[in-house]
C-alpha cells in the first residue's frame, strides 16, 4: 500500500525543471496530496500566473504518480498565492550553492518609487551588488551584478 | 450574456491584448534587459488572460475553453480597453501605457482580492504582486527618462500624452459591474487613487499633467480602434488556419 506520505515524498522530489537545484518541495510549489476515494489528488501552486514550467511540473507528477501505481490527477489551485516566504531554508541554501541569489525575505514595495534593496553577491559573499534589470531570465528571476567580483548572477526575487 | 462571464472575459481580454501588444517589443527593445523585461511582464499578462479566460469559459458553460476564447472569437466580441491596443510607438509611448495600464490593474487587482468570487480573488491575490512590478517598472523608466536629457524628456511627454485620451474608459462603471456587486470592483471608485499615483510619478519626473477634452470609450462594448483588427489577426492565423491542431 503507497501512503500519502510516500507519494508526497515521491512527488515532492520532482527538480524545477527552470532552477533544476530546487525540488518542488523546497520551492513550495507543491501544495498537498489528499485522496478522494480510490483517487489521489496531489495540488500545486504556480510561482507566477504565466510560470511555462507548470506544464512540466504538472506532467512529471503524472509520470510519478504513474510509476508508484496510483491512480491520481493534478490540481493548480491559485489562492492563497504562492509567495518566497514557503521556500524552505534548505531550499535557499542551494540556491546560493548554485549561484542565485536567494530572496530576502523583503517584499516588493508597495509605493511608487521603488527602494533599492541589497542583495549578497551568492559567488564572493560581498553585499556591494547593484541591480542590473529587475527582470531576468525567468519570471521568478531579477539580473543582478557584484560590484567586488565582478561577476553578474541571478536573484530570486522576492513575491 | 451572462454577467460573470461578461465580466471576467473584460479582465482576461484587458491581460490578453496587452500581453500580445507588450511582447511585440521581444527583440525589439532599446536594449537586450529590456527585452527580456517587457518579455516577462507579457509573460505576467498572459498567466493572467489565461486563468481568467479559462474560468470565463467555465462560467459560460457552452464549452469554450481559453483558447477558444483567444482565437476563435471576432474584434467585436473583444472587451478590453482601447488603450492596451493602441500600437506601441516609441519606447517612451509603450512606458506610459504601461504606468497608467499597471497602476489600473494594481489598484484592481488589491480590491478583487476581496471579491466573494473565490476564483476572481484568487486570480488577483496572485496578479497583484506581479502588477506590482510592473508598476515599478514603468516608474522607474518614466522618472528616468523625464528627468533625462531634452530629447528623452520630450519624447516621454508625447508619450504620456498620447495616451491619456484612453484612460478614463478604464474607470467607466456600466451595468455589468453594478449588477454584480461584491464580486466585480466598480471601477469608478478607484480612479481617485489611480490619478493620485501616476502624477505623483509624472510630477517627480519633471513631466506635466497631460490635457485632453476628448476622451475614446468602447471598448467594453466591442467598439474598437481600427489597431485590433490586425494585432488579432497575428494572435489568431496559425490557430485559424489549423483549427484544432496541437503541438
Amino acid at each position: 500500500m503507497v501512503t500519502d506520505t510516500d507519494i508526497r515524498d515521491a512527488v515532492g522530489e520532482i527538480a524545477d525543471p527552470e532552477v533544476p537545484v530546487l525540488t518542488i518541495a523546497d520551492l513550495g510549489v507543491l501544495r498537498g496530496v489528499r485522496h478522494e476515494g480510490d483517487d489521489v489528488v496531489v495540488t500545486i501552486t504556480p510561482t507566477y500566473s504565466g510560470c511555462p514550467a507548470m506544464d512540466v511540473i504538472r506532467h512529471e507528477v503524472e509520470l510519478t504518480l504513474n510509476h508508484l501505481g496510483v491512480d491520481g490527477r493534478v490540481e493548480t489551485v491559485l489562492s492563497p498565492a504562492w509567495t518566497t516566504d514557503w521556500m524552505s531554508d534548505e531550499g535557499k541554501a542551494k540556491l546560493v550553492e548554485y549561484g542565485i541569489a536567494p530572496p530576502t525575505g523583503t517584499r516588493a514595495v508597495d509605493g511608487p518609487i521603488p527602494l533599492t534593496l541589497s542583495v549578497r553577491c551568492p559567488l564572493c559573499g560581498s553585499p556591494d551588488t547593484a541591480e542590473l534589470s529587475r527582470f531576468g531570465s525567468t519570471s521568478c528571476k531579477s539580473l543582478w551584478r557584484c560590484n567586488s567580483c565582478r561577476e553578474p548572477f541571478d536573484h530570486f526575487k522576492n513575491l | 450574456m451572462n454577467d460573470l462571464f461578461g465580466y471576467a472575459l473584460r479582465l482576461g481580454d484587458d491581460a490578453l491584448i496587452a500581453a500580445q501588444r507588450t511582447g511585440e517589443w521581444i527583440a525589439a527593445a532599446p536594449q537586450l534587459e529590456e527585452d527580456v523585461a517587457l518579455g516577462n511582464i507579457a509573460l505576467d499578462q498572459l498567466g493572467q488572460a489565461r486563468a481568467l479566460l479559462q474560468y470565463a469559459g467555465e462560467v459560460e458553460g457552452a464549452g469554450r475553453t481559453e483558447d477558444d476564447l483567444a482565437y476563435f472569437r471576432d474584434e467585436r466580441d473583444f472587451r478590453n480597453a482601447q488603450l492596451v491596443e493602441l500600437p506601441n510607438g516609441d519606447f517612451a509611448h509603450t512606458i506610459a501605457k504601461l504606468l497608467y495600464f499597471a497602476t489600473y490593474q494594481h489598484l484592481l487587482y488589491e480590491e478583487l482580492r476581496s471579491s466573494t468570487d473565490e476564483t476572481l480573488a484568487g486570480v488577483a491575490g496572485k496578479a497583484v504582486k506581479e502588477v506590482a512590478y510592473h508598476v515599478d517598472h514603468a516608474t522607474q523608466w518614466v522618472l528616468r527618462l523625464g528627468d533625462g536629457t531634452e530629447e528623452s524628456h520630450r519624447r516621454m511627454q508625447d508619450g504620456l500624452d498620447a495616451s491619456w485620451p484612453y484612460t478614463a474608459e478604464l474607470f467607466a462603471t456600466d451595468y455589468l459591474v453594478l449588477r454584480l456587486p461584491g464580486v466585480a470592483v466598480d471601477p469608478s471608485t478607484l480612479e481617485d487613487a489611480w490619478l493620485r499615483r501616476v502624477m505623483q510619478v509624472i510630477d517627480e519626473s519633471t513631466c506635466i499633467r497631460p490635457e485632453s477634452a476628448y476622451q475614446h470609450s468602447g471598448g467594453r462594448d466591442g467598439r474598437h480602434t481600427e489597431h485590433l483588427g490586425y494585432l488579432l489577426a497575428e494572435l489568431q492565423h496559425v490557430a485559424r488556419s489549423h483549427p484544432g491542431a496541437t503541438w
